[in-house]
């Protein structure tokens, strides 16, 4: 399965990451070079074999509805790149703008 | 479009609409993490590492959130899964810290569930099945007109547990959507997993929805239907979006697979960029599987509190009240413990449904006040219904002891005795207003007198006037019928 | 020159014989000897001396404790993607440049309420993709045995802190590698602990069912003692195993007797190093000679580990690098609207080798690959497991192999990213498995350190340690010849 640069154009988009063209190209060899070799697994027979889950680990541990909340020993205007009477700001949405949009 | 041009689409085009309900679960405490679940905080002072996902933060669940999503998807007749399986919904968004949202997708919590929404001509169920209930935690809410220039985002709201309810596409009309979500509500609350309130967003709906000629089996292309903030708001919006869908495809267009938003009277397409609603969905890493005994389940059915269907059904047989008492009388759980508290105490159901359904919802509505808090408590109203079984005070002076009840909280018998609305039938002050009515009507009681029997009703009247009330029917009846007999 | 050992440090200081403030002084002495900063072997992201002071002088407080904590004065160096919270936590990358995080790590606190005192967050590749500590956005560090060639990766400041004996055991985490590769490297010792068996959280995560923290130690020992004191279960951490942590000293002088040692044949392949088998094969007689029964098995899936574990965990790192948007903590950078401030932040402050695995993560969980891809590697993965608990099951106690197909390589010798990957060749079915395994030097070629490594069944740290201990005792001064 060769990955063009489309593919890659549409990962980046996925990914948020802004790639200029001629890195996009480059990562497009890049890709399918290392790629090449994920075929080797196509060749393994995985029928009825159950995908590795939670190795290692027995059964979810669930904890009581009570606090107190984790603490924090700084607030968010201590690291938070912009803050405003305690919200984040982000540039600008239209307010109907969906996940899917931004 | 005209009703007969409407009926004529239905006769040619059949609706199909699939509903996804996101509903808040009320726990004290997020899904993930130990912060405060509850609303009104200053912007986001409920956060901590995980909510804000700080770098090496970790996700560890409620275990009443469990519980209540198991109760939900029982009450709505689910298989709860034995075991499930927590995955990452991977999108960009500001209020969605992670940069992905810690769902569930091929394993979910419970499967093939169903409400019953009414019955058919022949009595048959109406039922919309239950596809899927999974649990999620809900985003943080994005602010776009408090500041220029900027999105404020407050993430008190992000890790809220929630359970999105994914209905199977048997919707076939506007109304069954609107008596889905009703039944639907009503149940949940009964089940006291959550709030359900679509204003104040413990509810929130998406419409699925696609059209397909009358005799086809197979289904058209959906569009979802986002946005809508009510139920009759749901119903509009799917009656729209319809009627979209019907004049595309008789134009011989096609419809586009598409997010479509309500805005209070029309649906326009977001402007959503191709193949971003890629999910990547896989199994969160960071939480091994649920697994839930069976026993456990089990008993978690076993403990369902009451559900409407089933208090509808004993109100109508332990009190022997009609239909539409019943059904005014179960609308909410709570208003339901107050009547049978009432109904119990006082001992005469029918007579406790009239004060209930009467004076004391007519109240509520005014103060819109929440029964629980109702400062009429059950048992002090039910003395005032003794009061006025027992003659002690008249039915008209019943009324008004409620209002002083509500009012001031004191007793009814209290209330009776200051506010001087005791009966009275005492044969003295009887007569001697009975003499004192007969002598201002002196026409009426000779024509009573004479035969006229039925101006018995005005001599009585005239005496419970200038006793505010508080003359004994009876005894008055007794007395007049003496004292004008020839 | 090394470090005084842990156990020593810890003894005197609890005895009073030695102040905290003294052992530190050591340590900053030898960085200084060693040119630890920036322009020399570039071992730290950051160290703050002052802060280290600080905690120093809270030590005497502790002497009056019953049991002394298990790291007393002892200095501690922690790789840069652990969460502490007076230092930064940058994980190498431009992207969390300066953030202080404003919690802190349960291994840190667990250090600290030993009496660790945490000196200086180590230098790595960034969010620990990497096998040479060429990736870092603050530089390469070096080896501190062959300054002109790489320290392994991604824990290479951790490996290279305590290889230069600056101090006697770090923090480093693991995912494919990154504690025993840089530890055969640097001719120390370094600790993969069982998945689950320490805490993860405030370890950042690169991918979250690989991810463990390591210990290194310059010796078995000081590896030893660094495990027991940050093992064990955490409410944080839903993949935490509650299992009682035993001492994992208490082997230190055992026989092995009849310890069954495992050499799976698929990692002595005909196209070994010779030198290198050389090595390994004058380990094993140790163990021979030591009374262990020695015998070849299979663990017959391992040449697909690789493609397996290049396709885990890029895409577990895509998801979980996702939260650096710029929207909360770290390095922000604008463009047109929202869009853009995400496109300008993550491409300016990831570097590339970051990029390309977010982008490979991405593309096999996207729509029409998630099944070829991650699907079929999990699946795979299950059988690399099966692999181990079939060998487990049959009676061997604990696999002896190389750690590393060749010693340090000169820094900017490999430059193809899948030629780097193959580093991990030897060390990546552990993390696949979730089973414990450690690197312990065996000896040098031209100078250059080369690590074995020993792996044991899930939650068998103890008999690893035994193992490690007896053959570091066999070879004593061979294993720095």
């Amino acid at each position: 399965m060769a990955v063009t640069i489309d593919d890659v154009r549409h990962i980046a988009t996925l990914a948020r990451l802004g790639l200029t063209d001629a890195r996009a190209a480059a990562i497009v060899a890049e890709l399918n070079t290392i790629l090449e070799h994920m075929d080797e697994l196509a060749k393994v027979d995985t029928a009825g074999v159950e995908e590795a889950i939670g190795v290692g680990a027995e059964g979810l541990p669930v904890r009581d509805d009570k606090g107190p909340p984790f603490p924090l020993a700084r607030s968010l205007d201590a690291f938070a790149p912009s803050v405003r009477d305690g919200f984040l700001l982000v540039p600008r949405l239209s307010t109907h703008e969906s996940p899917e949009e931004a | 479009m005209t009703t007969a041009e409407s009926k004529s689409v239905l006769d040619r085009w059949e609706m199909v609409v699939g509903l996804e309900v996101h509903v808040q679960l009320k726990t004290r405490t997020k899904l993930f993490c130990a912060c405060s679940a509850q609303f009104g905080a200053a912007p986001n002072a409920n956060t901590c590492p995980v909510c804000l996902a700080l770098p090496g933060a970790l996700p560890v669940v409620n275990k009443q959130a469990v519980g209540l999503a198991t109760r939900a998807s029982l009450a709505i007749n689910c298989e709860v899964q034995p075991v499930s399986v927590f995955a990452r919904k991977n999108y960009f968004y500001p209020d969605s810290p992670k940069g992905y949202q810690i769902s569930q997708f091929d394993k979910p919590l419970a499967l093939r569930g169903w409400i019953e929404i009414g019955t058919r001509s022949d009595s048959s169920p109406i039922r919309i099945g239950v596809n899927r209930v999974h649990m999620e935690d809900d985003a943080g809410k994005s602010i776009h007109d408090r500041f220029a220039g900027v999105t404020a985002v407050d993430l008190n709201r992000s890790g809220v547990p929630l359970i999105e309810i994914v209905s199977e596409p048997d919707i076939r009309s506007a109304e069954q959507a609107g008596a889905y979500l009703r039944v639907l509500k009503q149940i949940l609350e009964y089940v006291d997993v959550s709030d359900v309130n679509m204003e104040e967003g413990s509810l929130r709906v998406d419409a699925n929805v696609s059209a397909r000629r009358r005799g086809d089996t197979k289904l058209g292309t959906k569009t979802e239907v986002k946005n809508m903030n009510s139920f009759s708001g749901v119903e509009r919006a799917i009656e729209v979006e319809f009627a979209r869908h019907v004049s595309v495809l008789e134009a011989g267009g096609v419809i586009e697979q598409q997010t479509m938003l309500w805005d209070g009277s029309t649906v326009r397409p977001a402007r959503s960029k191709e193949g971003s609603h890629d999910y990547r969905y896989f199994p969160e890493p960071d939480l091994p599987p649920l697994i839930l005994d069976q026993g456990w389940i089990d008993k978690a059915r076993h403990d369902l509190p009451e559900l409407p269907a089933a208090r509808r059904a004993r109100f109508a047989t332990d009190y022997k009240l009609g239909d539409y008492d019943v059904e005014v009388l179960t609308s909410t759980p709570r208003l339901a413990d107050y009547y049978e508290e009432v109904a119990r105490a006082h001992g005469e159901p029918k007579a406790a449904a009239n004060w209930v359904m009467g004076e004391v919802m007519a109240t509520i509505k005014t103060s819109g006040e929440d029964i629980s808090r109702f400062r009429v408590r059950p048992a002090d109203l039910a003395s005032l219904l003794g009061l006025v079984r027992d003659g002690v005070v008249s039915h008209t002076a019943g009324k008004q002891i409620f209002s002083h009840m509500v009012a001031t909280g004191d007793q009814p018998a209290q209330i009776a005795e200051r506010e001087g609305l005791v009966k009275v039938d005492d044969d003295s002050q009887l007569s001697a207003w009975l003499d004192e009515v007969i002598a201002e009507n002196p026409n009426e009681a000779e024509r009573f007198r004479n035969g006229e029997k039925k101006l018995q009703g005005v001599l009585i009247g005239a005496v419970m006037k200038k006793s505010k009330g508080r003359a004994d029917p009876r005894k008055l009846n007794q007395l007049l019928t003496t004292r004008l007999t020839s | 020159m090394t470090a005084r050992r842990c156990a020593a440090v810890r003894a005197d200081t609890a005895a009073g014989h030695v102040k905290a403030g003294d052992t530190l002084t050591a340590a900053i002495d030898r960085a200084r000897e060693v040119n630890a900063g920036r322009e020399g072997l570039n071992v730290f992201a950051w160290r703050d001396d002052d802060d280290a002071r600080r905690q120093a002088s809270t030590i005497a407080d502790r002497l009056a404790d019953t049991t002394p904590g298990a790291l007393l004065g002892v200095p501690v160096a922690v790789k840069d993607n652990i969460a502490t919270l007076t230092m930064p936590t940058t994980c190498g990358s431009r992207i969390l440049e300066g953030y202080v995080s404003p919690y802190e790590a349960t291994v840190v606190k667990r250090l600290r309420a030993a009496g660790g005192i945490v000196f200086g967050k180590t230098n790595m590749d960034e969010f620990a993709m990497g096998s040479s500590t060429e990736h870092s956005a603050y530089g390469p560090t070096k080896n501190p045995i062959a300054p002109d060639r790489v320290p392994g990766g991604s824990s290479g400041g951790s490996a290279a802190a305590v290889a230069s004996g600056i101090v006697s055991i770090a923090l480093g985490s693991e995912t494919g590698g990154s504690v025993r590769q840089p530890a055969a490297f640097c001719g120390i010792v370094g600790v993969k602990p069982t998945y689950g068996r320490v805490s993860r959280f405030g370890l950042v995560a690169f991918a979250s069912s690989l991810d463990q923290v390591g210990v290194f130690g310059q010796t078995v020992d000081d590896a030893a003692v660094g495990l027991g004191a940050i093992a064990g279960h955490d409410e944080m951490d839903s993949t935490s195993a509650d299992i009682a942590v035993p001492d994992y000293t208490a082997g230190a002088n055992a026989d092995v007797k009849g310890l069954v040692v495992g050499l799976p044949k698929e990692y002595f392949p005909a196209s070994l190093d010779p030198k290198i088998r050389a090595k390994c094969d004058a380990a094993i007689e140790h163990l021979r000679a030591l009374g262990a029964t020695v015998k070849e098995v299979s663990l017959p899936n391992t040449d697909l580990a690789i493609p397996v574990y290049y396709i885990i965990a890029p895409a577990e790192a895509s998801s979980n690098l996702a939260r650096f948007d710029g929207v909360r903590y770290g390095l922000r950078l604008t463009g047109d609207g929202l869009r853009g401030m995400y496109e300008a932040t993550r491409s300016g402050g990831f570097g590339p080798e970051v990029t390309r695995r977010i982008l490979l993560g991405t593309y096999v969980l996207s729509a029409g690959y998630y099944d070829a891809y991650y699907r079929k590697a999990q699946q795979v993965r299950s059988l690399i497991a099966r692999d181990f608990r079939r060998v487990f099951d049959s009676g061997v106690h604990v696999l002896f192999t190389p750690t590393a197909p060749s010693t340090a390589f000169p820094i900017g010798a490999i430059s193809d990213p899948y030629e780097m990957y193959l580093s991990d060749i030897f060390t990546a079915t552990a993390n696949l498995a979730g089973v414990p395994a450690m690197s312990i030097p065996i000896g040098r070629i031209d100078g250059l350190p080369v690590g074995g490594q020993f792996l044991a069944s899930h939650f068998d740290e103890a008999r690893m340690f035994t193992a490690a201990y007896a053959l570091e005792r066999a070879l004593g001064a061979e294993a720095r010849a």
